[in-house]
């Protein structure tokens, strides 16, 4: 798999035709084992690669891809893009980014740590049984476990279009994470925690893994509901990221051109509290989120995306860049063979001032939400409505766990009330925020 | 559905395999006893061929098509409890013996004496969606026509449309499953769905409607001129039902689940608590538990994976057992649960065809089909009539379940309030949240509407996506929590 083979396909499809095309090929190799209550139940190896064709005609537009890498199977694709592209639509936004745009240089962001290949199964067996022995030696209570899990990979990505870019880079990613399960009078409860890295000792210790996952599920032993209110909710920073995956879902360039987010037309405006600065950032060296170069070759870098509560920018790729009147970010996050998309790379809220306990401690009668379910947020109206479950605070203090409740609020207004920040980031996930309150959300229970 | 094809051509997925690869009956034996060695207790080889066609339209331009293909074969060792699994997108013989060798890396340590014996399942004597066996292509312009229909149908059907959102997405699946228990089957297995989605504005209130459809069948048996234009015109219409809603209500209230896609309450409440594994491993809310009351003796609710046509049916699941319809909850009493192979090894429990992986990438699990409650004998207007003050809910998002405390959620997206027994205003998007061993024990009335949902369900679990379908006659729940905003006052709901 190489360079060549992409130039090849890229030049094949112009004697076609074809004004502009590009090319990504990516490989991955991976192992992911489970040990559950300390025997091992899975072990799984993997290896795939995968050819993604997109081709213009003048300016329409077709992909396709393929896990066949023959040379009869490429031939085929060539063909069969062509065809494709030909009957689609010509739309006058189309093409590959300006030659300008594309990424100059690619820099090394230390992205690989060449543990990934060839790291022997048995080092991820014991990381795994170490965690869940920590978390079931935790407590008593800690009784059962949904298992452990460690996985690491390898990938690889070329990238080449026919604006004469041509880029690779390769990354890896370890991950460790359990399930474990507490019970107590009846009562069953499961949670889980996780560490991510790019490089194996960058990750948490097996043993803080397992004793965090066990602290967490013990507090939720004996949870009952609450009266539905009107109270401050302090969001975990295990689960505030979520809320800046919203607004990166309403600041995505195909979201505002198609009139489906509730941030059309706000650029400038302020659409949270002036706590809250939101940056994306690819250029984080050995950050997950964090890459040479986005999905059309064009070099990332850092913005802006909420600045002090202000809308400063979007996140966009050529296309929905032309369709607004801008220029891309760098976002283009085009899957293999896929429509169009674009996604941030590393995005977070920036921490704040006041630690998790200062904020806990300022909430006189309110929620510590610790976790949320199912998938009640409308990007259209900003509307949010979500399955919760976490600890009530009374005097400032955590006092009881709670369940079975759901917060709703519109994002427009949760934004606008964030009224402490914590200082508690911990970017193990590409999108993360630290601790957050908001002054008040309906929390719906008895 | 009334089929005029006659009888598909004879296809044959061992051949398909053999020309594509040159891998040959006899190389899977061979490959299957290697895969055997050091006392394991089964393996499989599970080869898969899919194409996926997507075609897009916005802004009444089919502006993208795309076709991905994807080919490859997962290896699978099992021995006890333990699992060796590896996989390959370049099949060649050499690497199904590198395969097989790093699944069989689990069978080497063996603790007890005690085999994970399983019957051997039946061949596929049935087709359940006996559409052509062919890779052929549907022409694209045909597609573009079906996409540029839906555009129109919803551009016309009122003028606060102001965009339009159209895929028809296409797969065709075929696959080999060979098993050391010494037999061969296929299955081709193909998966067609079209979703509109229109965005309608009205004085500066924008809000979405969204209609989906599909299942196993034919490219036209789905998208027929009549079903495009009722199903753009309901796409249209449940976005501008939305531009008039208002608070939902936040607190217990009782709720009445329309027919169809509601049913994803049994789904998240019910169904992920019956699988297997959770089971075997006692983490459900619902282990140790067969036998027990779960549900008024209103609830009868199956698993069914063998209705024609549906996108959650197959003819076999994907280790190879023929698929059936299985009772979980009979007259409201806790009947059984679903099983892999693995898990109905270990649990000594009897196979029931819902072995399901996402692709050759994927280790099988117990996974659900179609999963439905029976009807009951209700008109659904009685009911309705018999709540003085409560939410009306008909169409649904997602859901979510924890499996071990049983706390599931799903999230209304066309809801109203019913005041002294009538439909009134529509309300915004809330989630309904319950427990899933208690929510079924306050269904106090079944209707007799019974209906499956339009074919659009993706369940994931483990990162595993695959499809599914699910259905509910109209039912009263009492007392479900409602995630609005409006908080009860002492009279009544405030803003």
């Amino acid at each position: 798999m190489d360079r060549e083979l992409a130039l090849g396909l890229l030049a094949r499809a112009k004697e076609k035709g074809a004004s502009q095309g590009d090319v990504t090929l990516i490989e991955r190799e991976g192992v992911q084992v489970k040990v559950r209550l300390g025997e091992l139940e899975t072990v799984s190896q993997a290896h795939e690669m995968r050819l993604g064709l997109r081709l213009f005609f003048g300016r329409s537009a077709a992909a396709t891809s393929t896990s066949d890498l023959s040379r009869a199977s490429l031939d085929r694709l060539v063909e069969e893009t062509c065809a494709m592209a030909r009957a689609t639509a010509s739309d006058e936004f189309g093409g590959l980014p300006d030659a300008g745009e594309m990424a100059a240089e690619v820099p090394d962001l230390d992205l690989l740590d060449h543990e990934s290949r060839g790291l022997p199964i048995e080092d991820g067996i014991d990381a795994a049984r170490a965690a869940e022995e920590h978390a079931l030696q935790y407590d008593p209570r800690v009784t059962n476990s949904e298992g452990a899990e460690f996985a690491s990979s390898f990938n690889r990505l070329i990238h080449a279009n026919s604006e004469g870019f041509a880029g690779e880079y390769a990354t890896s990613r370890f991950h460790l994470s359990l399930a474990p399960v507490a019970t107590s009078n009846g009562s069953m409860e499961r949670d889980h925690w996780y560490t991510a890295a790019r490089r194996r000792d960058a990750l948490d210790s097996p043993e803080d893994v397992g004793r965090e996952a066990g602290r967490r599920v013990t507090r939720r032993l004996g949870a009952r509901q609450v009266r539905t209110c009107e109270v401050p909710v302090v969001f975990d920073a295990s689960i505030a990221g979520t809320l800046v995956r919203h607004v990166a879902q309403a600041v995505s360039g195909y979201a505002l051109y198609q009139r489906a987010s509730f941030l059309c037309d706000r650029l400038g405006e302020r659409v949270a509290s002036d706590l809250v600065h939101v940056v994306d950032d690819g250029t984080i060296p050995r950050a997950l989120g964090s890459r040479p170069f986005d999905s059309e070759g064009v070099g990332v870098r850092r913005k802006e995306v909420v600045e002090a509560g202000l809308l400063r920018s979007y996140l966009l790729d050529a296309y929905s860049a032309r369709k607004l009147g801008g220029r891309s970010t760098g976002n283009a996050a085009r899957g293999v063979g896929q429509p169009s998309a674009v996604s941030p790379m590393n995005l977070r809220l920036l921490p704040g001032e006041h630690s998790p306990e200062d904020i806990i401690a300022s909430v006189e009668d309110g929620f510590y939400l610790t976790e949320l379910m199912g998938f009640g947020f409308n990007a259209v109206t900003g509307n949010y409505s979500r399955g919760a479950a976490g600890i009530w605070i009374e005097n400032g203090e955590l006092a009881y766990p709670v369940s079975e409740l759901t917060i709703a609020g519109n994002l427009n207004d949760m934004l606008r009330r964030i009224e402490m920040v914590g200082n508690d980031l911990r970017p193990q996930s590409p999108v993360a925020a630290p601790t957050l309150k908001i002054a008040r959300m309906t929390v719906a229970g008895e | 559905m009334d089929k005029s094809q006659g009888s598909p051509p004879a296809f044959s997925p061992a051949a398909f395999f053999d020309e594509r690869f040159g891998v040959t009956t006899r190389d899977l034996d061979r490959v299957l006893g290697r895969a055997m060695a050091r006392h394991a207790d089964y393996a499989d080889l599970y080869f898969e061929y899919r194409t996926h066609d997507q075609v897009h339209l916005e802004e009444g331009l089919v502006k993208h098509a795309s076709v991905s293909t994807a080919n490859g074969v997962g290896a699978r060792v099992l021995a006890e409890a333990r699992t060796g699994y590896a996989f390959t997108d370049d099949v060649t013989i050499k690497n199904l013996d590198t395969a097989v060798r790093t699944a069989n890396v689990i069978a080497n340590d063996r603790g007890s004496d005690r085999p994970a014996r399983v019957p051997a399942p039946q061949a596929p004597r049935r087709d359940l969606y006996p559409v052509p066996h062919s890779f052929a292509d549907v022409p694209l312009e045909r597609k573009i026509g079906v996409l540029q229909d839906l555009d129109r149908f919803a551009r016309k059907a009122d003028a606060r449309v102001k965009g339009v959102f159209a895929t028809l997405s296409l797969e065709n699946k075929v696959v080999l499953i060979a098993s050391s228990q010494g037999w061969v089957l296929g299955d081709f297995q193909p998966l067609v769905r079209c979703n509109v989605r229109c965005i309608v504005e009205d004085k500066g209130n924008r809000q979405a409607g969204y209609f989906g459809w599909g299942g196993r069948m034919a490219l036209d048996d789905c998208v027929d001129a009549a079903r495009c234009e009722a199903n753009a015109r309901e796409a249209v219409r449940r976005g501008l039902v939305n531009l008039d809603a208002v608070a939902a209500p936040a607190g217990p209230m009782d709720v009445v689940l329309g027919p169809g896609w509601p049913g994803i309450l049994l789904h998240e409440a019910i169904g992920h608590g019956l699988e297997a594994d959770f089971n075997r491993r006692k983490t459900s809310a619902f282990s140790g538990r067969i036998g027990e009351r779960v549900a008024t003796e209103l609830c009868t609710v199956v698993d069914d994976g063998t209705i024609p046509w549906r996108r959650g049916s197959l003819n076999v699941d994907d280790e190879g057992t023929p698929t059936q319809r299985t009772v979980l909850i009979e007259d409201g009493i806790l009947r059984g649960y679903m099983h892999d192979r693995l898990n109905a090894a270990l649990l000594g429990m009897e196979l029931t065809g819902n072995g399901r992986r996402e692709s050759y990438a994927h280790v099988p699990m117990p996974r659900m089909t179609n999963t439905f409650m029976l009807a009951g004998e209700e008109d659904p207007e009685d009911i309705i009539r018999s709540v003085k003050d409560g939410i009306y809910a008909v169409s649904f998002g997602g859901g979510q379940v924890d499996i071990t405390s049983g706390k599931f959620v799903f999230s209304a997206n066309e809801a109203y309030r019913i005041e002294d027994g009538s439909v009134t205003q529509p309300v915004r998007d809330a989630t309904l949240i319950g427990n899933g061993p208690d929510v079924l024990t306050r269904v106090s009335r079944v209707g007799a509407d019974l209906a499956l949902d339009d074919g659009i369900g993706t369940c994931g679990k483990d990162g595993q996506g695959v499809p599914v379908g699910v259905g509910l006659p109209t039912i009263r729940v009492d007392q479900l929590v409602v995630g609005g905003t409006s908080v009860r006052g002492p009279s009544g709901f405030q803003g």
